[in-house]
């Protein structure tokens, strides 16, 4: 059985799950709710390898063809 | 007098502008080398640029997008098949595929692999060969004649040993899927070479002939749903192209790159790869589809369509059971799609329509919040004693 890393796939772009502490700073600057962010299932094929837990905050490093690279953030839901 | 890299780079750093802008700016900087003050007057002037292309707050972007997609969508091609350019595999293109994508159907009508290889196997023909028919499904009428001996109740079945060769099988693995498969009894003679006998358990006629159809439905070799793997030189690599997609199980494959391997179809994609691998999907397969029929939409439109298909964590369609049937307005349901079920739905719960969307300010006749409509105008009454 091979074993395979998805984040290594092309078209899959970098998460990270952020800080506790980073999460403030972020929410303040686009003056949202944590509620408010796009979502993450936590049965996500990506958020299973991450082992991210439910609350947490992803951070998606996509590559764009319009801005080259640009962040968004997902908060991981059930 | 031109100022140094290092200048430039802490001029611009901290300005709000993508990454590709910033490149540009300052390989153009350096380039055509500019003073200190010339370069603040051309940062002044990108940034108003920039600002003014921007979308601006209270715009209705989804409209926009909508219509953008949909103009040249009524250019495009009713008729469901062709043979794409890539190796002679049928594929849905033009008006049913660009429905097909923002509907996410579970699979698509032609669904379709592209399966790059590793290095080793990419350059070498008969490794790429190998690879190939480990991933096509191989069924018991590709190798061999399959004879209904009705005398002696069974099956005949003479395999055909070059076939076997080419394929990398022999006649113990046959048997013993066929014996997995069919749960028979399966005997090979010794007079004659590549040759099986299968008895049914019940000498009936009913029996006989159902397992005669039923071995056609075995597996021998591959993936199960794959039905044709071609392979074709892109390059200086062997890329195969399946008909029929399990990218699951294809990935497990020795000689496959996971990395590069892609299927067209979008809900196995996020099944696979995740949220935002299908996101990234569903805006190639739309810009491929609308680019194939000569069409160039602006790329911006789809990713917003894909944004919202997928900003929830699944993917939803556009349509009734998807975005356009979640708004939390009954008005705006109604509008879309099935509008005296919604209504009448609606009646019996009771439900409160707040009227702040754009669709259910139209039906009632009042000024939608959109534009200028979504600004309040407030007077300042400090300075004058009396009035707070």
């Amino acid at each position: 059985m091979r074993k395979i890393s998805l984040l290594d796939h092309n078209s899959v772009p970098k998460h990270e799950i952020i800080q506790v502490d980073d999460i403030k700073s972020l929410l303040e600057k686009y003056q949202i709710e944590k509620g408010q962010l796009p979502k993450l299932k936590e049965s996500d094929p990506v958020a299973k390898e991450l082992e991210a837990a439910v609350g947490d905050i992803v951070k998606i490093t996509r590559i764009s063809q319009t801005a080259d690279e640009s962040l968004y953030y997902r908060l991981v839901i059930e | 007098m031109a100022i140094s890299e290092a200048t430039i780079e802490s001029m611009i750093k901290d300005l709000e502008l993508p990454n590709n802008i910033l490149k540009t700016l300052r390989d153009d900087a350096l380039k055509v080398g500019v003073s200190k003050k010339e370069m603040e007057a051309i940062i002044e002037r990108v940034m108003e640029s920039y600002k003014y292309a921007c979308v601006e707050p209270c715009e209705a972007v989804g409209v926009v997008s909508a219509q953008s997609i949909g103009e040249p969508g009524t250019q495009m091609t009713m008729r469901t098949f062709h043979y794409a350019g890539v190796a002679e595999i049928n594929v849905t293109l033009g008006l049913p595929r660009l429905i097909e994508i923002v509907d996410a159907r579970k699979s698509p009508s032609t669904p379709m692999m592209t399966v790059a290889l590793d290095e080793g196997y990419s350059t070498d023909r008969d490794k790429a060969k190998n690879v190939a028919w480990d991933i096509e499904a191989t069924h018991i009428e590709h190798l061999a004649d399959v004879t209904t001996d009705l005398a002696n109740m069974q099956l005949i079945i003479d395999l055909n040993g070059k076939i076997l060769y080419q394929r990398n099988m022999n006649i113990d693995d046959i048997a013993d899927k066929l014996r997995d498969g069919l749960g028979v009894k399966i005997s090979s003679p010794d007079a004659v070479e590549n040759q099986l006998i299968i008895t049914p358990d019940a000498p009936s006629y009913r029996e006989l002939l159902q397992l005669a159809k039923n071995i056609h439905a075995v597996t021998l070799k591959g993936i199960e749903g794959v039905k044709r793997v071609v392979i074709r030189k892109d390059g200086d690599e062997y890329t195969l192209y399946t008909e029929g997609s399990a990218l699951k199980d294809v990935l497990l494959i020795e000689g496959v790159d996971a990395t590069r391997t892609y299927t067209n179809n979008i809900v196995e994609t996020y099944e696979v790869f995740g949220i935002e691998a299908a996101r990234n999907s569903i805006i190639k397969e739309a810009v491929d589809t609308l680019n194939e029929q000569g069409l160039t939409v602006d790329i911006r439109h789809l990713m917003l369509v894909a944004d919202i298909m997928t900003c929830d964590g699944e993917v939803k369609q556009i349509g009734r059971h998807g975005i356009s049937g979640e708004k939390a307005s009954v008005f705006a349901r109604a509008a879309f799609e099935v509008t005296v079920n919604h209504l009448l739905d609606a009646g019996m719960r009771g439900d409160v329509d707040e009227l702040n969307g754009v669709t259910e300010n139209i039906i009632v006749g009042q000024p939608i919040k959109l534009g200028t409509g979504d600004v309040r105008l407030i007077s300042k009454r400090s300075g004058r004693a009396g009035l707070t």
